[in-house]
């Protein structure tokens, strides 16, 4: 540990050169959002279509392992009979493979989505 | 099978859920707490009431049933009914929490400002609710006659005076108590059994149930027609039903916002799964101790009754069947409660004058419906019945809310188009289903699992529709979008003036 030493050391303070701190107390695009100029359409719209995106992402995901899982069993009859702890494959990812899939998805989109509408937040606000 | 020890175990479910109900209607006072919980209940809380009212006499029994008497194909079932809440998650939960409405019509009428769309939105919540009502009260008369040999209308009338008792003395918050009460009963009295099933089922030298067509995907049986298509259908119908079951929706509107519906929708997401991996372990013991049952789908879905008396018997055997039991009408309780509670609201909303007092008139007519129906129509099998009230919602409300949320090019014309076209061609196929018009075939098919072409038809005609009147797309839609999807803290903070 080390002890303070004497009066404290003189600093300069001078106004940050930062695109944030220009503009507080200026522009703020909250208004143009909350009035809904076309501005604040154009704000709106860019936030609705990155929520869509990521819902996008997880029901295709959705819809693709949906789609696939019997055509797999078709397709190939041998995976259907290859046993995992004394249960047929398809039963082992239809009755609980899948429960713990669809939980993984849940949590990365609910991570996911918070962070996009934390970083409208800090856009719009310009902190 | 009479069993004094199942009536004992029924009777103490029946009587803690009237005491519980009866612990809420100390603190539920006025029409708001009867309503939503007044917006308080954490998402913890929440999601455990939420998964206690969803699963319902379908979960409990019907998915057992349908998995021993259809195989893994019936494993779609359980599937279906859980990523229904995946879906709701990425496309309804926060949105509909930030609209601020507090019911279905309320949503409806806020979006598109139409009187019109509201009255028709109110009926189609009523409708579902009392399609979804009916097998639960079938699945409790089922249970009853199965466990005491009881005639059949005796379980389903118990179940209905209970929830109107239950409902009318404490409204929505106590139902909120005896819901997450609810969740943990079904959650011990299925997977308990079904540990000590499997012990026995090791100690006999684990027979394997997993052998022949049944085992297999997709395979052709006899009396089974057009297996692919079916299961297709039924998975379109729970992943796009979900979101418009009433009960289920009225209860989003008790988180506090956007955010915390999000989570909690996860953490029900994580209490189904945790659920559905019970039901199919006695189909799959069903397979072997007992599979006379798979002779009719109403014997099949007395698996999960029947099983553990036959695989253990004596007192243990009774005990654990005592406790599946309790599970069972835990089941009806809860969902028929939560059912009663939403279809109720809606009534005494849109069609009465409002308040506690017509809630309460409104909430027997809500039971009265269904009950009578019961004793009338032909019951089919519990997974199916539920399976077309999801249809009717696929095909109704959730084209509603997909593009009253993310369309902004939606009129009121349009969402009519879409309310119609949905409600006449789901309605009709169960109609036709439940007055069994078409035994066989394609046309049998069809109307069993209609979602697969009436959901297209809905969305299609709402679409089109809308974009053929322009015009009328309402005034405040850029402002309805901007609350739907803006975060919390966003519009709510206010900045220096």
């Amino acid at each position: 540990m080390t002890e303070p030493t004497g009066r404290p050391r003189r600093v300069a303070v001078s106004h940050p050169r930062t695109r944030a701190a220009r503009r507080s107390g200026g522009y703020v695009p909250r208004g143009e959002l909350r009035a809904m100029t076309p501005i604040g359409a154009l704000y709106l719209r860019s936030l609705i279509r990155s929520q869509l995106r990521l819902s996008f992402v997880v029901l295709s995901g959705l819809g693709l392992a949906i789609g696939l899982l019997p055509v797999l069993a078709v397709v190939s009859p041998r995976l259907v009979s290859v046993r995992v702890l004394g249960l047929p494959l398809p039963w082992l990812v239809l009755g609980v493979l899948v429960f713990p899939a669809m939980i993984g998805a849940a949590a990365w989109y609910v991570h996911a989505v918070e962070r996009t509408e934390r970083q409208f937040v800090d856009l719009v606000e310009h902190r | 099978m009479n069993s004094g020890a199942g009536l004992a175990a029924i009777s103490l479910v029946v009587v803690a859920t009237v005491l519980i109900g009866a612990y809420g209607l100390r603190i539920s006072r006025t029409t708001s707490d009867f309503m939503v919980a007044s917006r308080s209940v954490p998402p913890g809380l929440n999601a455990s009431a939420i998964c206690g009212e969803y699963l319902s006499a379908a979960s409990f029994l019907g998915v057992a049933g349908l998995v021993l008497l259809n195989g893994i194909d019936a494993l779609w079932f359980p599937i279906g009914y859980t990523a229904g809440y995946l879906v709701l998650l990425v496309l309804v939960a926060a949105p509909l929490r930030r609209s601020g409405a507090y019911t279905l019509p309320d949503f409806a009428e806020e979006r598109l400002r139409s009187p019109q769309v509201r009255t028709i939105t109110a009926v189609l919540v009523v409708v579902i609710g009392w399609l979804y009502l009916l097998p639960q009260l079938e699945g409790a008369s089922l249970t009853l006659a199965t466990v005491t040999g009881a005639p059949p209308w005796a379980g389903a009338t118990l179940v209905a005076v209970v929830v109107v008792v239950v409902v009318t003395a404490g409204g929505m918050r106590s139902i909120t108590f005896t819901q997450a009460f609810q969740y943990a009963i079904k959650l011990v009295a299925i997977s308990v059994p079904a540990i000590v099933l499997l012990a026995v089922w090791r100690g006999h030298g684990t027979p394997d149930p997993f052998h022949g067509a049944w085992a297999e995907p997709l395979a052709p049986r006899p009396g089974r027609s057009h297996p692919l298509y079916t299961t297709y259908s039924l998975v379109l119908a729970t992943f796009l039903g979900t979101m418009g079951l009433p009960h289920v929706l009225v209860r989003f509107y008790t988180n506090p916002d956007g955010r915390a519906a999000r989570r909690t929708t996860l953490a029900v997401l994580a209490l189904l799964g945790l659920f559905y991996l019970w039901p199919p372990v006695y189909a799959a013991l069903g397979r072997v101790y007992t599979p006379d049952l798979a002779s009719s789908a109403t014997a099949a879905d007395t698996v999960v009754l029947v099983l553990p008396q036959r695989m253990v018997g004596g007192l243990g055997g009774e005990l654990l069947g005592a406790l599946v039991a309790a599970g069972a009408f835990a089941a009806f309780l809860s969902t028929a409660s939560g059912l009663t509670v939403s279809v109720a609201g809606v009534l005494t909303q849109d069609l009465l004058k409002g308040g506690v007092r017509s809630f309460r008139l409104a909430t027997v007519a809500a039971v009265l419906v269904p009950l009578g129906l019961t004793l009338g129509l032909r019951s089919l099998d519990l997974a199916s019945a539920v399976g077309l009230a999801f249809a009717v919602a696929a095909s109704t409300i959730c084209p509603l809310l997909i593009l009253g949320i993310w369309w902004s090019r939606l009129t009121v014309p349009g969402a009519i188009a879409g309310l119609a076209v949905g409600a006449t061609l789901a309605l009709a196929a169960v109609a036709a289903t439940y007055l069994n018009i078409a035994e066989r075939g394609w046309p049998a098919a069809l109307l069993a699992q209609p979602a697969a072409w009436t959901v297209p038809m809905a969305f299609l005609s709402a679409v089109t529709v809308s974009l053929l009147s322009p015009r009328r797309i309402p005034g405040h839609t850029p402002q309805m979008m901007l609350r739907l999807h803006a975060p919390e803290g966003l519009l709510a903070a206010e900045g220096p003036a």
